[in-house]
């Protein structure tokens, strides 16, 4: 197997006459954590929305290029989008449980996938809550609400709803912002866990964030991505001038 | 003038309007309550109707009016909440979509006696279901049809999108995010537009006028083809038809049918205040 699990080729996206991504080429290596920077509107979520196609949502948008997960051409309309959101996981920027008790809200897509044995689902819940450090604390209270969760609490709870389906890939779309720094810190150190298992995509705001648990980055620039390597590299000493920029604070 | 004797001559003026508005609706419940008041008796809610509908009491037109209302909604809700999740989750907006849109809230324009026509000649005559419960309620029915589709669809609306995305990146069908997800969230909208359509196919005559209603009916349906008497088309009658009928009698089933009417609907307004409540994102 290749190291790269994602392999992006003159990736071009328009919304209606609006073009959002222009000639993207990037390669995402396995297991490994790689950041999305760059200021706001440049086309950040929008990348990471192609990968696993939830722009298909939205009318009026147009893709061209090549989007290879597994080397397989995720774009092609022949693809079967179910098992693709399946295996590449999203984590979205507002912690948005379902308005369920923890249990159902794991419990959720592997009902609705037709497992009907409760062991197996409780040891389905067990195992995904463990995973993202949730366990031990929510043991005893798995049917309250998940409403009623803390903000990090509930971004747990929704990385491990994610994690059910056996993704490869986790997207997370600025999955700290709404949360206080401390927990922040946590979902990160969290992450360093998780990337043994996953390859992980972040598209963050935060350059600090990036610095601290990016393996490599990308920095994107009005629908460009102006610059991608070692995250250590594009920190320390970057090559393009508007990176530089960027990182030093100078706009965004 | 001074703009603050001017504000005050406005804001007259305005409550002077909102209460020329509420009056009548007082009014009418007052006279109501006043004159019907002393007919209502355990007696005239469980009778049949008597020496030529002056003694005795409603029963059978209480209990015809359950079961066209009970017809209505059976057929009227399904239809209705699929229609609209059809127009709000599976079509885009274009000029299509746009004429059914219109012709639904045309539809909620048409004049109900028109309703009563179309029924008379779709099932009366041309599926010879004859006057019966049956008719009655499929007319009714299409007549509170757009209710139950604009609630449903506002219902549908009122569902946060990104529920559906969450849904949608699990890798669940767009059916399955629809009936497990979407419809749940929008269960308490629909009910109440439910609740709202009953109400108003409980008062309502002109639909029944050629599709089911009985003049005088005094014994109880037995199949869902059988005539009824109905509370609305009853009222018609005693107040219309029937010389020297007791007031009493007349404004008896006014104010059961203001009752049942108003009762529905403020159940239903108090069932969206709970539900609402309750389901916090
Ligand atoms: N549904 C849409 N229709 C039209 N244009 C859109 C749509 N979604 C995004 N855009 C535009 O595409 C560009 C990129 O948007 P995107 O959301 O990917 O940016 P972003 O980098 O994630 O920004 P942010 O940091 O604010 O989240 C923006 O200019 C935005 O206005
Ligand atoms: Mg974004």
């Amino acid at each position: 197997m290749s190291q790269y699990k994602i392999n992006v080729t003159k990736l071009n996206l328009w919304y209606k006459d609006f073009q959002a991504l222009k000639d993207i080429n990037l390669s995402i290596k396995s297991n490994l954590i790689t950041a999305i920077i760059g200021p706001s509107g440049c086309g950040k979520s929008t990348l990471l929305r192609t990968f696993n196609r939830m722009n298909d949502l939205i009318e009026g948008v147009r893709i061209k290029g090549e989007v290879l997960i597994d080397g397989e051409n995720i774009l092609d309309s022949k693809i079967d989008l179910l098992s693709l959101r399946k295996k590449v996981g999203m984590v979205f920027q507002r912690p948005n449980p379902f308005a369920l008790s923890i249990f159902e809200n794991i419990a959720f897509s592997l009902r609705i996938q037709g497992i009907k044995d409760k062991k197996k689902i409780e040891t389905f819940v067990e195992k995904s809550l463990k995973s993202v450090f949730l366990w031990d604390e929510l043991k005893d209270k798995l049917k309250s609400s998940a409403l009623s969760l803390s903000l990090e609490q509930k971004q747990r709870l929704c990385i491990a709803r994610t994690l059910v389906t056996m993704p490869e890939v986790i997207l997370m779309d600025e999955p700290c912002s709404s949360l206080d720094p401390l927990a922040t810190l946590k979902i990160e150190e969290l992450l360093q866990y998780l990337k043994k298992d996953y390859t992980i995509v972040i598209v963050t705001h935060n350059m600090q964030q990036a610095s601290r648990v990016s393996d490599e980055t990308g920095f994107m620039l009005l629908g460009e991505l102006i610059e991608f390597g070692p995250t250590k590299e594009i920190f320390t000493n970057p090559k393009d001038k508007r990176t530089e920029d960027y990182i030093s604070g100078r706009f965004g | 003038m001074k703009p603050h004797t001017k504000q005050r001559i406005a804001f007259s003026f305005l409550f002077l309007c909102t209460l020329l508005v509420i009056l009548p609706v007082g009014l009418i419940l007052i006279i109501i309550i006043k004159n019907g008041l002393p007919a209502l008796s355990w007696q005239f809610l469980t009778d049949i109707p008597r020496a030529g509908m002056r003694e005795g009491g409603i029963f059978p037109a209480i209990i015809g009016t359950f079961y066209l209302v009970l017809g209505a909604i059976i057929f009227a809700l399904p239809i209705g909440v699929m229609c609209a999740i059809y127009l709000n989750e599976y079509t885009k907006e274009n000029i299509f979509s746009r004429l059914i849109r219109l012709a639904i809230i045309n539809l909620a324009g048409i004049p109900s006696v028109v309703y009563g026509l179309f029924g008379m000649a779709l099932f009366v005559m041309f599926f010879k279901f004859g006057t019966s419960i049956l008719s009655g309620a499929l007319t009714l029915g299409i007549m509170i049809l757009p209710v139950i589709i604009t609630s449903t669809q506002e219902a549908l609306r009122s569902v946060p999108k990104e529920f559906r995305e969450v849904s949608f990146s699990l890798g669940i069908s767009k059916w399955q995010t629809i009936k497990r997800v979407v419809l749940p969230c929008a269960f308490p909208g629909i009910i109440t537009g439910a609740i709202l359509g009953i109400g108003r196919a409980a008062g309502e005559t002109a639909p029944l006028l050629f599709t089911v209603a009985a003049f005088y009916l005094p014994r109880l349906p037995r199949s869902i083809f059988d005539q009824v008497m109905a509370i609305p088309y009853h009222l018609y009658v005693i107040s219309t038809q029937i010389p020297n009928i007791p007031e009493k009698i007349r404004y008896g089933t006014a104010l059961v049918l203001v009752i049942l009417v108003l009762g529905i609907n403020l159940f239903a307004i108090i069932l969206r205040i709970k539900l609402r409540r309750k389901q916090r994102w």
